[in-house]
């Protein structure tokens, strides 16, 4: 969810554009434009968020906090911070060393790499979930071994912390690579002549330069590892308190009629699709300036 | 510190960016490569550094082989085209960042660290803008601080791919006369990366003029300018005519149909005069008089044709009162004959 709010959001130009009377339309074809655009956000994105806090909350306070005293709700959310805290490391360590190598060097076998990183971009989650279920589940390919060592992945939390890595696998590449990309080689060769180590110039030079839309990536990468169904809902087996995530548990609270206990907890996932707005706003607005500086430092320049 | 470069050949697939490379660098010397686009210069300047590797070949410092050191090792100063700053730190920590990054034994204290970024701030003439991020600086400004962030590390050589290539025509100007300043003061040995050649005969002790991964030529501007030894050379210092020509029994004849020879004269060694005089000239017409800038520049065509450039002085064409579409008779002063293929 939060991913689709934000890639709407980006195309928005940036502020400070001004429409020179040449290119802008007449009033009446305007007004229409824009309120065709707030009437299409409002129903789509505003009013389906204000419905989930209004319904968590149209109980009071207390009917709020009393959907988190049900122990197997804790469990959701402990179980989801698990997989979470488990996945975004891993997939924050593998994108920066992804975009990293497919930024600046050139290799054999470059493009597969790229292709295999979006992978789980066009492959629907359930078959994400599926691909656990069919390696590791009972008549999966390595079912009966593991059984045999007692080693329990489907239907059990390493079959959940496995899809959820699957299925957030691409997004801090993603964001970091065409940053990278636009950046060059030239800071780092210069980090390098002045006698930085390898790690050296990573942590003084490339990193500092990227850590924008590294946050960015790690927070949408979060926001799809705590709020991802499809994929980890195949290999859950939808125990209570053991191996329900915050998703599937409020599918459960709502098909169970519960509604203010689903919605307040649907509500915490809400609320992190919020937080993911604020911080690209931030990281934008700071990537500007930048910006901004440079053009300035660049017209200064030319005079 | 000198450096020897030995048979350095570098292919970027099946492009041979250098060709077996020899080049002499002495202790000391500004030395510019100099040479069009795609000739190979900036690949033998990353080699130097380390920041390439040749296919084979050998680098030495002082005579010491250190092809295989990896740049870091080597203890260069690298000025990029583009500056390179790093755009998160300020003035200040971009000179101190090669004093920081060493190894906790060999690091400078605090109150070093801030003495020498100081003292290069000042040589800079940059010490009001240490707190500055270099998206604050202007292009010349930038440049100096790349400069002076090399110099931090007190290298043994100073090695600048295109200095001033992305500054104006003026900034450009003052900063070469500064960089000479500046070597004269501090006698590193330095190379510096060019296409402009008339950067490179101001500023440089020693010019290599690079073509198609080969050095063409090396020697003192005045050698490469006044005794080029190939046509290319020639050709890319300064601007030139260029007639087909024959050598029979020791006379140069132009002869547009000889294909034996190539002649060049340079557009300030041909004469303007209404009459002919000596034993060779030519006619053309006038078609374009340019009498802006201390030179005047006429554009003439030749009896068979050809276009032909001329420079002239103020005087000399004040006194021929040269007009559009006049006759006229072109006596070359010297002439520069090459054999067609290869080097003569």
């Amino acid at each position: 969810m939060a991913g689709s709010i934000s890639s709407t959001i980006r195309s928005v130009p940036a502020s400070g554009f001004v429409a020179s009377k040449a290119t802008s339309e007449p009033a009446i074809v305007r007004w229409l434009l824009i309120a065709t655009a707030v009437l299409f956000l409002g129903v789509f994105l505003f009013l389906p968020l204000a419905v989930v806090f209004f319904t968590a909350f149209h109980k009071g306070v207390a009917g709020y906090l009393r959907a988190f005293q049900d122990p197997d709700t804790l469990a959701a959310i402990r179980l989801t911070l698990l997989a979470a805290g488990i996945a975004v490391p891993l997939n924050m360590v593998f994108g920066v060393a992804a975009a990293w190598a497919i930024g600046k060097f050139e290799f054999v076998g470059k493009s597969l790499l790229i292709t295999l990183i979006d992978l789980p971009f066009s492959v629907s989650p359930v078959v994400s979930g599926l691909i656990y279920v069919l390696l590791f589940g009972l008549q999966g390919l390595l079912g009966p071994w593991l059984i045999a060592h007692g080693i329990r992945i489907i239907f059990a939390v390493p079959g959940i912390v496995l899809a959820t890595i699957f299925v957030t696998f691409p997004f801090v590449a993603r964001e970091l690579l065409p940053m990278i990309q636009a950046q060059g080689n030239d800071e780092e060769e210069a980090a390098l002549t002045l006698g930085a180590s390898g790690w050296q110039t990573f942590f003084k030079v490339t990193l500092p330069n990227i850590k924008w839309a590294l946050l960015y990536g790690v927070i949408l990468c979060n926001a799809r590892a705590m709020g991802e169904f499809g994929a980890v809902s195949v290999v859950s087996g939808h125990i209570r308190g053991l191996t329900d995530t915050m998703p599937l548990h409020i599918e459960i609270l709502y098909n169970d009629y519960q509604f203010v206990s689903a919605f307040s907890v649907a509500s915490l996932l809400a609320l992190l699709a919020l937080l993911t707005l604020v911080v690209k706003s931030v990281g934008e607005w700071q990537s500007r300036r930048q910006l901004a500086d440079q053009a300035a430092g660049e017209a200064k320049e030319s005079q | 510190m000198s450096i020897e470069v030995r048979g350095i050949t570098k292919r970027f697939g099946q492009f041979a960016a250098l060709d077996n490379v020899d080049l002499d660098i002495p202790d000391g010397q500004l030395v510019a490569l100099l040479g069009p686009s795609g000739s190979g210069k900036t690949t033998l300047l990353r080699i130097i550094a380390g920041l390439e590797f040749a296919d084979c070949g050998t680098v030495q410092f002082d005579g010491k082989d250190i092809s295989d050191r990896t740049a870091r090792e080597r203890r260069v100063g690298f000025v990029f085209q583009h500056y390179a700053l790093f755009r998160h730190m300020t003035v200040f920590e971009n000179i101190a960042f090669g004093l920081r990054v060493r190894p906790r034994k060999f690091r400078p204290s605090e109150e070093q660290i801030r003495a020498k970024v100081e003292e290069l701030l000042r040589l800079i003439q940059l010490q009001n803008q240490a707190r500055r991020y270099p998206s604050q600086l202007s292009g010349g400004q930038r440049q100096r601080v790349a400069l002076a962030r090399a110099l931090a590390v007190e290298p043994s050589v100073l090695l600048l791919d295109e200095p001033f290539g992305s500054l104006d025509a003026k900034v450009r100007q003052e900063l070469r006369r500064w960089l000479r300043q500046l070597h004269d003061e501090v006698h590193i040995t330095s190379v510096f990366v060019t296409h402009d050649q008339e950067e490179a005969l101001e500023v440089a002790d020693r010019v290599a003029v690079m073509n198609e991964g080969r050095i063409e030529q090396v020697g003192s501007p005045d050698d490469v300018y006044n005794h080029p030894a190939s046509s290319f050379v020639y050709n890319f210092l300064g601007n030139v005519n260029l007639f087909h020509g024959r050598v029979d029994d020791g006379t140069t004849y132009i002869d547009e149909s000889a294909s034996g020879h190539l002649l060049f004269v340079r557009p300030h060694l041909l004469e303007i005069a209404r009459q002919p005089s000596g034993p060779t000239y030519f006619r053309a017409t006038t078609k374009h008089i340019n009498s802006a800038g201390p030179l005047v520049k006429v554009e003439a065509v030749t009896e068979w044709g050809a276009p032909v450039h001329v420079e002239l002085s103020q005087e000399r064409f004040h006194a021929l009162q040269l007009v559009k579409d006049e006759a006229v008779f072109i006596i070359p002063k010297d002439i520069a004959v090459f054999e067609k293929s290869g080097n003569s």
